[in-house]
């Protein structure tokens, strides 16, 4: 053998994905640099201050603002809970009961959100409530988003199901535990790290959407992705960088949060 | 997927379980697509919204172009299908972009120790979490004529004027390349998780340089997960909206705005929006439906 090279290093691919981080944080730090700027023009630089933070909570806009981030808020709970708990019962379907009629179909339709693309899903269910004569308005935004919430809340699950040998609930059963024992008490509390990454996830994807939303909102109903895409239509303002800022914060706490859930799961798999 | 322990207290229950998520998803996905089929042959009303009769107007219009007042012979209409053809080639190149910055990034990361590669693994994913929108904003903010990049070569003096990047075919790739990178690292690096090093040193012992080894035995054997990974870009950047929108200007009009803009107010014509639409989720299946027979094929030998 010739001189012992590292066979896993190639030259170059540490600069690229050094880059690659670059590329994709140095808009997200410019943006929250710039929301501390003291200027009320976005180009000029003037000074540190918190001006644009206390215009997003007092400022003219704030209203408007604080209705849609309520608006987001209610949504996103709403459509990960019901979006959760429909992603639970298909998990154990799909990894506990066995073959069932329809099973391959029903795993292809879980997915099925995932598949058809976002504008098609937004023009789909715009026609169809309008159809059915459906009113647009919060109810229209929440049904959108439960659809689209069950396959990101039905993956971690279904991956933390997988990972959970079935023979404690059949033990659980030997010692005479009803199955409704046996779900509760055995495997939902080994369940639990995934359902609540698949709660955050589909917390997340909802707050996200802005296409669907846009589609079946209905007029005069905003939502925080919405209201911020029409103020920036009429150009990026100060008070825009600071609201970006806040939900940048939000997210990074939720992923770490997810994150950190989904490690404990692991090392207890480990420990196991 | 599929399978996974079966259990006697689940024997029996399948179909039970999995009901609420099929009617869910089958109520409102599924026949919402079928009713948008439905609106794509009916008659459009002139205030947005539709007449119930039969009609291949929304076709004809995509496809022929027959003249002001509708009675020259049809000719082929390009203007429709150049921006799908436009919108295929942006979202081509932008995977591509994904793909030359994707590949050795997610080598790179899959082959730190287990410690340090969950890290950057949790760096690369933060920016996906992060909303889409606000992202693509922060990017129009960033690379616009008096933004803080163009000032900043300015300053350095590496350019004399701003470099024009807005509104440009290229700011609306760097915007699609941003929005959907990550999904090209994750599937890749789960296949470089999984590759053998052995086949490496075997490669190494047979005299292959580096290069040859990365070309010759670790590309073929990755392949899966850079197929995924240009799916996963692809098929999202094809029906973008925001990014064309925001960081595109006119010449740049992609499908997403297309579609988008025929249910914008009375100016649109819902038949036409739901043909285009249909289109491009006929083009979305084709491309996913070549991926899962190339799968199987690769599966089953």
């Amino acid at each position: 053998m010739a001189a012992k090279v590292d066979l896993r290093r190639f030259p170059g691919f540490l600069t690229v994905t050094i880059l690659c981080l670059f590329v994709l944080y140095a808009p997200l730090i410019v943006v929250a640099v710039y929301s501390f700027n003291a200027s009320s023009s976005i180009t000029n630089w003037g000074g540190v201050s918190l001006t644009w933070y206390a215009d997003v909570f007092t400022g003219p806009e704030a209203p408007k603002f604080q209705k849609a981030a309520l608006n987001s808020l209610v949504i996103a709970v709403c459509a990960a809970t019901a979006a959760t708990v429909i992603a639970t019962l298909a998990a154990v379907a799909m990894t506990r009961a066995g073959r069932f009629k329809g099973k391959t179909l029903g795993f292809a339709l879980i997915n099925l959100p995932l598949m058809v693309p976002e504008v098609v899903t937004a023009v789909a269910s715009l026609v169809f409530f309008s159809a059915i004569g459906f009113t647009t308005g919060l109810m229209t935004i929440l049904i959108a988003h439960i659809v689209f919430c069950i396959p990101f809340a039905y993956l971690p699950i279904a991956a933390r199901m997988q990972s959970i040998p079935d023979m404690f609930e059949q033990a659980a059963m030997d010692l005479y535990a009803t199955p409704r024992e046996a779900f509760k008490l055995v495997l939902l509390p080994l369940m639990t790290p995934g359902i609540l990454s698949g709660f955050l996830l589909a917390f997340i994807i909802s707050l996200d959407d802005f296409l669907i939303t846009n589609f079946v909102k209905g007029a005069g109903v905003e939502t925080l992705p919405t209201a911020i895409f029409g103020s920036v239509k009429q150009g990026i303002k100060p008070n825009i960088m600071a609201i970006s800022t806040l939900m940048l914060a939000v997210s990074v706490v939720f992923v770490s949060l997810s994150w950190l859930i989904g490690r404990t799961g692991q090392d207890k798999k480990q420990a196991r | 997927m599929a399978g996974g322990a079966s259990s006697r207290i689940y024997e029996g229950a399948g179909l039970k379980l999995m009901l609420p998520s099929w009617l869910v998803i089958g109520i409102f996905l599924l026949a919402p697509v079928a009713m948008m089929a439905v609106y794509s042959f009916l008659t459009k009303e002139f205030r947005g919204g539709v007449i119930w009769e039969f009609s291949l107007a929304a076709y004809d219009q995509f496809f022929f172009d027959r003249g002001l007042f509708g009675d020259e012979a049809p000719t082929i209409e390009w203007t429709y299908i150049g921006i799908f053809w436009r919108s295929i080639w942006q979202a081509g190149l932008a995977t591509l972009a994904c793909l030359l910055i994707g590949f050795p990034t997610a080598w790179f990361i899959a082959t730190r120790d287990p410690k340090t590669r969950s890290i950057w693994l949790f760096l690369v994913t933060i920016p996906y979490w992060v909303n889409l929108l606000i992202r693509t904003v922060s990017m129009k903010f960033l690379i616009r004529d008096t933004g803080p990049l163009n000032e900043f070569l300015l300053a350095l003096g590496v350019i004399d004027e701003p470099l024009g990047l807005i509104n440009t075919n290229f700011a609306v790739q760097l915007g699609l390349f941003y929005s959907y990178l990550p999904f090209m690292v994750l599937p890749i690096y789960a296949a470089v998780e999984r590759y053998d090093f052995s086949l490496s040193e075997a490669a190494a012992d047979l005299y292959s340089g580096t290069w040859t080894t990365l070309r010759l035995v670790i590309l073929p054997v990755v392949k899966p997960g850079i197929v995924a990974g240009c799916i996963l870009v692809f098929v999202p950047s094809l029906g973008a909206f925001l990014a064309p929108d925001l960081l595109g200007g006119a010449k740049t009009f992609m499908i997403g705005s297309l579609i988008e803009e025929q249910f914008k107010g009375s100016a649109g014509n819902w038949p036409f929006g739901a043909a285009a639409s249909m289109i491009l989720l006929t083009i979305v299946m084709c491309v996913l439906l070549v991926y899962a027979r190339n799968q199987n094929k690769g599966e089953t030998r």
